[in-house]
C-alpha cells in the first residue's frame, strides 16, 4: 500500500507493527460489527504518520476491506497518509505531533468520571516527547491519577532527519516519565510476549498513569532499512520493493 | 460580561450533567460559587492551554459538552493547532471562551489583548464566533451554547454596552441585532465597543445625523440580509471593533457584501491597523489613542458624510 500510494513513513510503521499486532490481534477490546461501542478500549495513534501501520491492523481485523487499503495515499480515498478518522475503528485523526495524549488524557477522565470500565492506549513516537504539550498532559495525566491510560513509546531512537542523540536526547527517559509521576515499564517491541505481558500488568503503579517504553528498531524487519534515516520518509520501489517483501515474508 | 457568563453557566450546569468547565489556572475568585457546586464538572487544567484544548477534544468526543476558559490568547492562539485539528476537525462540542476579548486588560499590557482572534477563529470550518456587546447578549449566547452541538468561540470583552432590549426579545444566534434605527450611516458594531458607537450615535443625532446601530453578536456565521438592507437603505457603512480590521469583523463585512453584489456608499473599517495595541492604559485610553473611541466614530461618520457631499457638489458641477 506505501508503495503503490507513493507515500508513508514506512521505517516509522514498521517501527510499531509488532505494537499494533498485538494491540489489535485480541488485546484491546474492540469490536469491528460495532466500532463505537462506548464499552471499547479506545486507541489514539498519536504518531499519525504510521497511519498505515494502523489501516493494516484495522482492515485485518475486518473493519474495513482488506482491498480498501490500496486506495492509500491515492485520490479520493479516505485513507490519508496520517491517520483519519473517517475509516471506522479510527476514533482521533492525528499528524501533527504531541496532541494525541491530551486527547486520549481527555478520554481517560470522562471514563473515570463515568466510572466506566474501559481503558484508552496511546501511542507516542519518541520524536513527539520533543513536543512540550506530550509533557503537559504526561503532568495532567499523573495528577489526576488515571490508571485506565496506557502510553506505549515506540522508542526507535531515530526522528524525522536524524537520530535523537544528535538532535534533542530524552535519555534518561524512563527516569523523566517515572519523575512525572507514571508506573514505567521497558520492554522490547519487537517481543509479542513481552508487550502482552506489560500491557496486561498496567496500571503497574495503583492510581497512576502507565507507560511503556517499547525498544524498537526503526524499519524493522528490513534488513537495508533498519536503524537508518533514509526510511523515515523514503518509499521502497522496483527492485527495493521485492527485496523489502521478500525479507518480510521470509519472516512473517 | 465575565460574570454574566459564569451565571449562566452556573443555573445551566445542574440540568446538564454533560457540561465540563475547564480553565487554564485563571479566573481567581469569579469561579469560586461554579466550582463549590459542581466540583465534578470542574477543572483547572494547570497553565497549559494546548493540553486543555486536547483533553477539551478527548472529553467532548465522550459526549461531554466543554468550555474551555481563559484570557486574551492563550484559550485560542496559543492552541491554535490544537482547536483546528482537534476540535475542529472532530466536530468536538467545545466552546472556546476567551474573556478580555480586545483591549479589555488594558495596562496589563498588549499580551493579554485580543486583536486578532475573530479574523483567525472565523476562518476555522465549523467554528461558530459569538462576540456580545452587552450582559444581555453574552448571558444569552453562553445560554445557547450550553445546549448547541459542535465548535464555539466566545469573546467577551470587560467593558458592556448598555443593556437595551426589547420586552419579549429573543436572542437570535447567527443574526444581527438592531440596536438602533436610523438613515443616514450603519455603524456595525461587534462586543462592548459598541457602546462607544452608541454615544457617537447620541452625539451625532444631535447634530441631525442618525445612525443605525448594529450589534454583530455572531461574526460567523454572518447575517448578510441585515448588512444588505442596512447597505442599501443607509449613506454607508462604518465597521468598529476593538480588534485588527484585517479579516475581523470589517473584512468578514466587506465579504459579505462584495459577495453579495451590494455595494456600500461608503464603506471604512474601524479598528487596528497593522499596529499591536502597546500603547499604556486603561481601555478607554487605548480606544482613544487608537481612535475607536465614540469621538472617533463620531469624527470619521462627519468626514464621510461631507466627502460624500463635496463629491455630490462636483458630480453637480460638471
Amino acid at each position: 500500500m506505501t508503495s503503490v500510494g507513493g507515500g508513508a513513513h514506512i521505517g516509522a510503521v514498521f517501527s510499531c507493527a509488532d505494537i499494533l499486532a498485538v494491540l489489535y490481534g485480541g488485546f484491546l477490546r474492540v469490536d469491528p460489527t460495532a466500532p463505537k461501542s462506548p464499552s471499547r478500549d479506545r486507541f489514539v495513534l498519536s504518531k499519525g504518520h504510521a497511519g498505515a501501520g494502523l489501516y493494516a491492523v484495522l482492515a485485518e481485523r475486518g473493519f474495513f476491506p482488506v482491498e480498501q487499503l490500496l486506495t492509500h495515499y491515492q485520490d479520493g480515498s479516505d485513507l490519508s497518509g496520517h491517520v483519519s478518522h473517517k475509516l471506522p475503528g479510527v476514533d482521533v485523526s492525528t499528524g501533527s505531533l504531541g496532541h494525541g495524549l491530551s486527547i486520549a488524557a481527555g478520554m481517560a477522565y470522562s471514563a473515570k468520571l463515568k466510572s466506566a470500565p474501559h481503558r484508552v492506549f496511546c501511542l507516542l513516537s519518541d520524536g513527539e516527547c520533543d513536543e512540550g504539550s506530550t509533557w503537559e498532559a504526561a503532568l495532567f495525566a499523573a495528577h489526576h491519577g488515571l490508571s485506565n491510560l496506557i502510553a506505549i513509546v515506540d522508542y526507535n531512537r531515530i526522528q524525522g532527519i536524524a537520530p535523537i542523540a544528535e538532535v534533542i536526547e530524552l535519555a534518561p527517559f524512563a527516569e523523566k516519565w517515572t519523575a512525572f509521576g507514571w508506573g514505567v515499564r521497558e520492554v522490547d517491541g519487537h517481543d509479542h510476549q513481552a508487550l502482552h505481558t506489560a500491557l496486561a500488568a498496567a496500571p503497574f503503579v495503583a492510581g497512576k498513569p502507565s507507560c511503556i517504553l517499547a525498544h524498537t528498531v526503526k524499519g524493522k524487519g528490513v534488513s537495508f532499512m533498519e536503524n537508518s534515516v533514509l526510511w523515515h520518509y523514503r518509499i521502497p520501489r522496483g527492485a527495493e520493493f521485492d527485496a523489502a517483501l521478500a525479507e518480510l515474508e521470509a519472516h512473517p | 460580561m465575565r460574570d454574566a457568563f459564569i451565571r449562566t453557566l452556573t443555573d445551566l450546569a445542574p440540568q446538564h450533567p454533560e457540561l465540563l468547565l475547564l480553565t487554564g489556572d485563571l479566573g481567581f475568585k469569579v469561579l469560586d460559587q461554579y466550582i463549590a457546586r459542581f466540583p465534578r464538572q470542574f477543572l483547572n487544567v494547570g497553565v497549559a492551554e494546548q493540553n486543555m484544548s486536547g483533553l477539551a477534544a478527548g472529553l467532548a468526543l465522550e459526549g461531554h459538552t466543554v468550555f474551555t476558559y481563559s484570557i486574551g490568547n492563550f484559550p485560542t492562539l496559543r492552541c491554535l493547532e490544537q482547536i483546528r485539528n482537534d476540535i475542529c476537525y472532530h466536530g468536538a462540542n467545545v466552546k472556546i471562551v476567551c474573556i478580555g476579548g480586545g483591549m479589555s486588560y488594558g495596562a496589563v499590557g498588549f499580551s493579554h489583548h485580543a486583536t486578532e482572534d475573530l479574523a483567525i477563529l472565523r476562518s476555522l470550518p465549523g467554528m461558530l464566533v459569538f462576540s456580545p456587546c452587552d450582559l444581555w447578549e453574552a448571558a444569552e449566547a453562553a445560554r445557547y451554547l450550553v445546549s448547541h452541538r459542535g465548535p464555539a468561540y466566545l469573546r467577551l470583552d470587560k467593558s458592556a454596552a448598555p443593556v437595551n432590549v426589547e420586552p419579549g426579545e429573543a436572542f437570535r444566534p447567527g443574526s444581527i441585532r438592531t440596536v438602533r434605527e436610523g438613515s443616514d450611516v450603519t455603524l456595525a458594531a461587534t462586543g462592548g465597543i459598541l457602546g462607544e458607537a452608541l454615544l457617537a450615535a447620541d452625539a451625532l443625532a444631535e447634530q441631525g445625523i442618525f445612525c443605525r446601530v448594529l450589534s454583530v453578536h455572531t461574526v460567523k456565521p454572518l447575517d448578510t440580509d441585515t448588512l444588505a438592507a442596512a447597505a442599501s437603505e443607509t449613506g454607508g457603512i462604518i465597521s468598529i471593533e476593538e480588534h485588527a480590521v484585517d479579516g475581523g469583523l470589517g473584512g468578514a463585512i466587506s465579504e459579505a457584501l462584495m459577495e453579495a453584489g451590494v455595494f456600500p456608499g461608503f464603506f471604512v473599517r474601524m479598528g487596528l491597523r497593522n499596529t499591536f495595541s502597546s500603547a499604556v492604559g486603561s481601555q478607554q485610553y487605548l480606544r482613544k489613542v487608537y481612535s475607536l473611541d465614540a469621538a472617533a466614530i463620531a469624527r470619521t461618520v462627519s468626514a464621510r458624510l461631507a466627502r460624500g457631499a463635496d463629491r455630490f457638489l462636483t458630480v453637480a458641477a460638471r
